[in-house]
């Protein structure tokens, strides 16, 4: 069996970047209510792909891991100019693909292919094998004749390992199994021997059994082609076993980025060290700890304030961003563990607590009526002392009764950026020098 | 011992096609006591969900059972449907794999919760409705505040804490969850099955817990069943049986599991056989390495481990119903690519 491949290029200098991507965004404009139509202004944007920035070496596999909602495959598809990038810039061999008319990009698509995730759904089934795998040949008007046209499906299928060719020429692919299908994908986006392939979860619609099937084909096409791979997944462990290099995202940014042997022995976002937490592991020998982060992944269209990342991080603390709907969430995630008699109780006393959620810095938690501003505070100080663990209080400066409000003053948050450690890129304030040298 | 909750005992599931009856589960024995959560695995096409279903009284029409299937000490196969359907909620619970799909835009939350009571415990009332089904969400770990909305406020992962909940609140005896977190994210997934742990210890509820993954099967069950081509090859202690696979079928696929851990990438060639016409003997010959000349002829009987798994593989005996030079390798062409699932 083939085990993995030594990177090709271990310098890198600027000729052996395939691909440079910079501050690359993309985002979907939100269609406002009525009245927002009526007035013009619009309904905000939902940052699917929100300021990424990375080289692609020629020759390696980027794996994009992340959970769902995280960008990954916006991404993915952004590069091949399948969906409009709103910003930054996309170069290779000489051309800006951000803006590209698909006109220019078209000739461009040759080299750069795509396989998507579902191979049930990727191909026609009304196309039998033949036509469908030689259909780039044709739209690129790569081909003179039919038989040449055929000599290249034939060579495309015996490289994915459909042979003998005859059994599948003709075959739909209703006639195919799951890993067949798949491979009949990888034939098609490698029949115009292109010089990128982003794999957008090729294995992850398909058995156990056939997973490894897929990563080994992927390998042997890199090495037949010399191909660069992006592998876009939500899978640490095809992943560490596939790519050279990792990018980890969530909510639209890479948080940490580098090889990933380093990425898999000493993980630093706290992220990557949760996704890492969750690989469920068939071994009963092996020990695994389990600190599953609470919550899941935010609204693109209403980011998190400072680092997206803080409202599930365990490791959380005072400049992370805390605001108005993470007390919201931490009120409600309380009164799952209340009896229905102190529930009842303490939820009385707050009036509507869905008017946290858009506000930061001082916020206003209204008591309910009948109820006084100091009740409310004297509740949440309560609350804060029983629970000093909680990361959220660190963010809180001071819990003070207004009127028929408490105020809640939370403390400013920065969003951190990329730093540099060694070779890896780490988005979090546990590694930023500026913060840890000047403790709040 | 105390008396499983749910026992099969030579179970068969047919469905009728075109070519024929299709064996979908083909003589399964099993045993699931309280408190107890039995892991289901296979490749796709193995018959899992099909026992899953069948267990539920969910088979499609065209498809027949035989066998002894008892819940509780009574028989299920052979139950007139509408005495089924009244089990279904109250005593046998399922949870689907798609959360997404299963709840009603149009109804909220609390809707949902007293249409399923309003049905299997009339007597509740509209208060003692509300106190059952926000105690069955507090457990799941969604507040009360959010008893009154509707099933688009909330995630993914909610809505199948949700679902969840909506199974609980009758507090069945038996659950079958099928593939409760394949649609999930990780660390969601992660979530649903510390969450399942818990409700195991809580509520005692017995559960068949159907996926593909060997991971989850060794993080949340206390026993597996390694299901191939219809029929149980091995079942035991989920420890042992992951630490010492018995069936040359159960070490592949735990092989073919890529985990955080794997250095070399492994795979079962082929693929699972027709069910309409499975080979002769044993069904995993033709795949399977150790394959002997016995597996082509008879088919391999159960037997009971010493470390308490039970498994049927001619390796394990007994031995002497094996003819003579039945030992010996079986020959044969490689499997290509062409022939692989």
């Amino acid at each position: 069996m083939p085990t993995k491949l030594e990177p090709e290029t271990p310098e890198v200098g600027a000729d052996d970047l395939l691909m440079d991507v910079r501050d690359l965004e993309v985002h979907f404009a939100l269609r406002g209510g009525a009245l927002s139509r009526f007035t013009g202004r619009g309904g905000g944007a939902v940052r699917a792909v929100d300021g990424v920035s990375f080289g692609l070496r020629r020759g390696e596999v980027l794996g994009l891991v992340g959970e769902s909602g995280s960008g990954k495959t916006t991404l993915g598809r952004a590069l091949l100019g399948l969906v409009p990038a709103t910003g930054g810039s996309i170069g290779y061999a000489g051309h800006e693909l951000v803006g590209m008319s698909e006109h220019n990009l078209r000739p461009l698509r040759r080299e750069l292919q795509m396989a998507f995730q579902d191979p049930h759904a990727s191909l026609n089934p009304a196309m039998d094998l033949q036509t469908a795998i030689g259909h780039p040949l044709r739209i690129h008007k790569m081909v003179r004749t039919d038989t040449e046209l055929r000599e290249r499906v034939v060579t495309a299928l015996e490289r994915v390992g459909l042979a003998p060719v005859e059994r599948f020429m003709d075959k739909y692919p209703a006639d195919l199994s799951g890993g067949q299908k798949q491979r009949a994908v990888f034939a098609r986006a490698t029949i115009m021997e292109p010089k990128l392939v982003v794999a957008d979860e090729p294995a992850s619609m398909l058995d156990m059994s056939v997973r490894a099937k897929v990563i080994e084909l992927m390998q042997d096409l890199r090495r037949e082609l010399g191909l660069t791979y992006v592998y876009i997944t939500h899978d640490l462990a095809t992943a560490k076993f596939f790519c050279d290099r990792i990018a980890i995202m969530y909510l639209g940014r890479i948080v940490e980025l580098g090889p990933t042997e380093e990425i898999f022995a000493n993980p630093r976002h706290p992220y990557t060290r949760s996704l890492l937490a969750a690989v469920p592991e068939p071994d009963p020998r092996v020990e695994v700890s389990r600190e599953v982060p609470r919550g899941e992944v935010p609204d693109a269209a209403i980011r998190p304030a400072g680092c997206s990342f803080h409202p599930r991080c365990p490791k959380a603390f005072e400049v992370c961003g805390w605001e108005g709907r993470d007390l919201r969430a931490l009120l409600e995630e309380r009164w799952t563990t209340l009896t229905e008699d102190d529930y009842l109780a303490e939820s009385s006393l707050f009036a509507d607590l869905t008017a946290l959620d858009g506000q930061r810095g001082t916020v206003q938690v209204a008591a309910a009526s009948g109820h006084m501003g100091e009740e409310v505070a004297a509740r949440l100080t309560r609350i804060r002392d029983s629970d000093t663990d909680e990361p959220l209080w660190r963010g809180v400066a001071d819990i003070r009764a207004k009127g028929g409000h408490a105020e809640v003053a939370f403390r400013d948050g920065t969003d951190p950026g990329l730093t540099l450690i060694g070779d890896v890129e780490v988005a979090c304030h546990l590694h930023d020098p500026a913060i840890q040298e000047a403790p709040a | 011992m105390t008396e499983p909750v749910l026992a099969a005992d030579d179970l068969r599931v047919w469905y009728g096609t075109e070519r024929g009856p299709v064996r979908a589960v083909d003589g399964v024995s099993f045993a699931v006591y309280e408190g107890e959560t039995l892991g289901l695995v296979g490749e796709s096409g193995c018959g899992k969900s099909t026992l899953g279903r069948a267990i539920l009284g969910l088979l499609p029409r065209g498809s027949a059972m035989d066998g002894s299937l008892r819940f509780k000490g009574s028989e299920l196969v052979g139950l007139p449907r509408k005495e089924l359907e009244g089990l279904r909620g109250p005593e046998l619970g399922l949870v689907f794999q798609e959360p997404m799909t299963r709840l009603n835009p149009l109804m909220r939350v609390s809707e949902h919760f007293e249409e399923t009571l309003k049905i299997h415990e009339p007597g509740l009332g509209k208060k003692g409705m509300r106190e059952r089904a926000v105690e069955a969400l507090r457990h799941v770990g969604i507040p009360p505040s959010r008893y009154d909305n509707y099933p688009h406020e909330f995630s993914g992962g909610m809505r199948q804490r949700i679902m969840i909940a909506l199974t609980l609140v009758l507090h069945p005896a038996f659950m079958v969850a099928d593939e409760p977190t394949t649609a999930l994210d990780v660390l969601v997934e992660a979530q649903i099955l510390r969450l399942l742990g818990d409700l195991r210890q809580n509520f005692r509820t017995a559960m068949l817990l159907i996926t593909h993954n060997l991971g989850i099967v060794a993080e949340a069950c206390d026993r597996v069943a390694v299901m191939y081509a219809g029929r149980i090859v091995e079942i035991g202690d989920a420890r042992e049986v992951f630490a010492e696979p018995k069936h040359p079928y159960t070490r592949e696929l735990l092989a073919s599991t890529i985990s955080l851990h794997t250095t070399d990438l492994h795979s079962i060639p082929g693929a699972p056989p027709d069910l309409a016409d499975p080979p002769s003997g044993c069904r995993f010959h033709l795949r399977c390495p150790d394959a002997m000349r016995v597996c082509v002829e008879k088919a391999p009987v159960p037997v009971r481990l010493e470390t308490g798994q039970r498994t049927e593989c001619w390796l394990h005996g007994p031995h002497d119903q094996v003819p003579a030079n039945g030992t010996e390798p079986l020959e044969r062409e490689a499997i290509s690519v062409a022939d692989e699932a």
